[in-house]
């Protein structure tokens, strides 16, 4: 797999490394100087909420923006300086499914294999492959324009597989998908990571995705990297068990009563739930039920969790529950 | 597999332009107006301006007309408005990442413009024939007239093109077939110059479009007068590089909007 510039592929070295990488829009800092490195057959998310800078680094990365500071290589190359050699070796299935309505699946597969250098056979030959990998069965045949979004989003995913590349970015692959959808959006992303060892830098704004299908997760916060490493290990630094309770009711003081309570951290009101955080739920739960019991809210339910992304992800970004849907949903 | 720099620049041109060839026929609305339109035209003209044929001796207004039909069927006949719906769906962006060469992005779509031009010459050339319009020029005019039909319908493909590039507005890429009008009317597309006074009469004089018609009209009327033709393909080589021009500086605005 060694190429002309002595990048030995999908084999070893960073499928994607990015130094210092900082990117203004106007007087807007949408990067504001990230470094992160992706391995080879590693499978990465990059987590933020909406307009944190993940779609503008993905571009970065596919070269379709370029840095104002900093460097970034993908999978061996420049994506300023060699951004041909970069293109031709990654696939990018970007937030909206990038497609023609006016071609059929296939037209527009065997265009994308055309323009990546494929021959006739091979184009063939990886149509079928990634047909078989995205399961759109005789669909493919009809115009793009007749598809459900869950199909758009499996034959752009195809369009990104067809030249079969080392480094696959996905932004964002799957919102607004329903559940059905998505499911198989994630199984078809797994398959490609562990069975092919793709390289995949996945953006998602569900930390549940994340949380399911990174080997590692960095989080991004206004353009700055905040926070980088296993779900698991990014759930232990956290270091904190959650109380919640659905309540309903309204009492002003009530988060200001828990926070004072011993053994309890934080409180929070999320979307009708109060999430306390406390470094030993056990302990704490008894006085957080009877301070809750003390006051005008009806109690619906009281639960003991260990920590989730979306706690690391509250604490890192200090997003509120109230912000993205997903990071609602997440939870549950 | 995906080693190689991508297809190379002749290939991604027959690509990109046989993905726009593909598109016509399933968007026939887009090609069909460039055929009534004309055809229109020339019998609205021929109807109410063909006493200037009855008061010239041997003058025939129809072959007059026919070259300002085929002007008005091929000039702004490009697939702009297409390439404005790529770039507001993206799928100009999944092109961009590929290593397609960028330059045949814009040249891929101009040479599926020639072929529709080309093809569309054709009815409205069948239309002139029909009633009587004959070349003196013969076959090789016939074929002159054609081709010099595409690369005028060539050059200023360049200017929707560098709106839509330039904007990604369908509205503005609409907006822009308006200049043609001026540069139709303001020449001697519907009456001989000799019938034109006062400021018309200077402004068709520096109108290249008059020149333009008149190299066709020789084509049909007056036989192969170098002169003419060379002041024809002067007009077309002074528009399209103003239009090609602009397109391209479009085309790399486009792709460095992000840099």
């Amino acid at each position: 797999m060694q190429d002309d510039d002595g990048y030995p592929g999908s084999g070893s070295g960073p499928a994607v490394q990015v130094e210092g990488l900082v990117r203004h829009f106007g007087r807007t800092t949408a990067l504001r100087g990230v470094d992160l490195q992706v391995k080879a057959g590693e499978m990465y998310g990059f987590l933020g909420p909406n307009g944190a800078g993940k779609s503008t680094l993905i571009r970065i990365l596919c070269t379709l923006v370029h840095p104002s500071e900093g460097r970034a290589v993908v999978a061996g190359h420049d994506v300023v300086s060699e951004p041909q050699e970069v293109r031709a070796r990654i696939g990018c299935a970007l937030q909206e499914a990038a497609l023609d309505d006016g071609q059929t699946g296939r037209e527009l597969l065997a265009l994308q294999g055309r323009l990546y250098g494929l021959r006739r056979r091979e184009i063939r030959r990886r149509l079928d492959e990634v047909l078989d990998l995205v399961s759109i069965g005789d669909a493919i045949d009809r115009r793009i324009g007749t598809y459900s979004g869950g199909m758009k989003r499996r034959v752009d995913l195809a369009a990104a597989l067809v030249h079969d590349p080392e480094v696959l970015f996905l932004d964002e692959p799957t919102t607004g998908l329903d559940p059905e959808s998505r499911d198989r959006v994630w199984i078809e992303v797994t398959r490609l990571n562990r069975q092919l060892g793709k390289a995949i830098f996945l953006t998602t704004q569900y930390l549940e995705e994340a949380d399911a299908l990174a080997d590692r997760v960095g989080i991004i916060s206004q353009g700055r990297l905040v926070a980088e490493g296993t779900p698991r290990s990014l759930k232990r630094d956290v270091g904190r068990d959650v109380i919640e309770a659905d309540v309903i009711g309204t009492d002003p003081t009530i988060l200001e009563r828990l926070t004072n309570l011993d053994g309890v951290d934080a409180a929070s009101n999320e979307a009708g739930r109060l999430v306390v955080s406390t470094p030993d739920a056990a302990a704490a739960l008894s006085p957080v039920a009877v301070e809750l019991g003390h006051s005008g809210l009806s109690v619906k339910s009281l639960t003991i969790r260990t920590p989730s992304l979306d706690d690391v992800f509250r604490q890192m970004t200090g997003t509120p529950q109230e912000g993205p849907e997903s990071l609602v949903g997440a939870t549950r | 597999m995906s080693r190689g720099p991508g297809a190379g620049f002749i290939r991604d041109t027959a690509t990109i332009a046989g993905r726009a060839l593909r598109q016509i026929p399933r968007e026939p609305t887009s090609v069909l107006p460039a055929v009534f339109v004309p055809a229109f035209f020339y019998a609205v003209n021929l109807g109410a301006l063909g006493i200037i044929e009855r008061t010239i001796a041997g003058y025939s207004f129809k072959a007059f007309l026919l070259p300002m039909a085929i002007a008005f069927a091929v000039t702004g006949m490009s697939r702009a408005p297409k390439l404005v719906t790529d770039i507001q769906g993206g799928y100009f962006d999944r092109l961009c990442m590929t290593p397609v060469r960028r330059l045949a992005l814009l040249l891929g779509l101009m040479v599926a413009d020639v072929a529709v031009i080309v093809a569309l010459c054709l009815p409205v050339l069948a239309i002139g024939f029909g009633l009587g319009v004959r070349f003196t020029t013969g076959a090789a005019g016939v074929l002159a007239f054609i081709g010099f039909s595409a690369l005028w319908g060539l050059t200023f493909t360049g200017f929707p093109y560098a709106v839509a590039l330039r904007t990604g507005s369908p509205a503005a890429v609409s907006a822009c077939y308006v200049i043609f009008f001026p540069l139709f009317f303001l020449s001697d597309a519907e009456v001989p110059k000799q019938f034109l006074t006062g400021w018309f009469s200077t402004i068709a004089t520096y109108n290249p479009v008059t020149y333009l018609l008149n190299a066709l009209r020789a084509l049909i009327a007056t036989g192969w007068q170098t002169r003419v033709l060379l002041e024809g393909v002067a007009s077309l080589v002074g528009i399209g590089i103003v239009s090609m021009t602009l397109a391209l500086l479009a085309l790399n605005g486009r792709l460095n909007r992000g840099q």
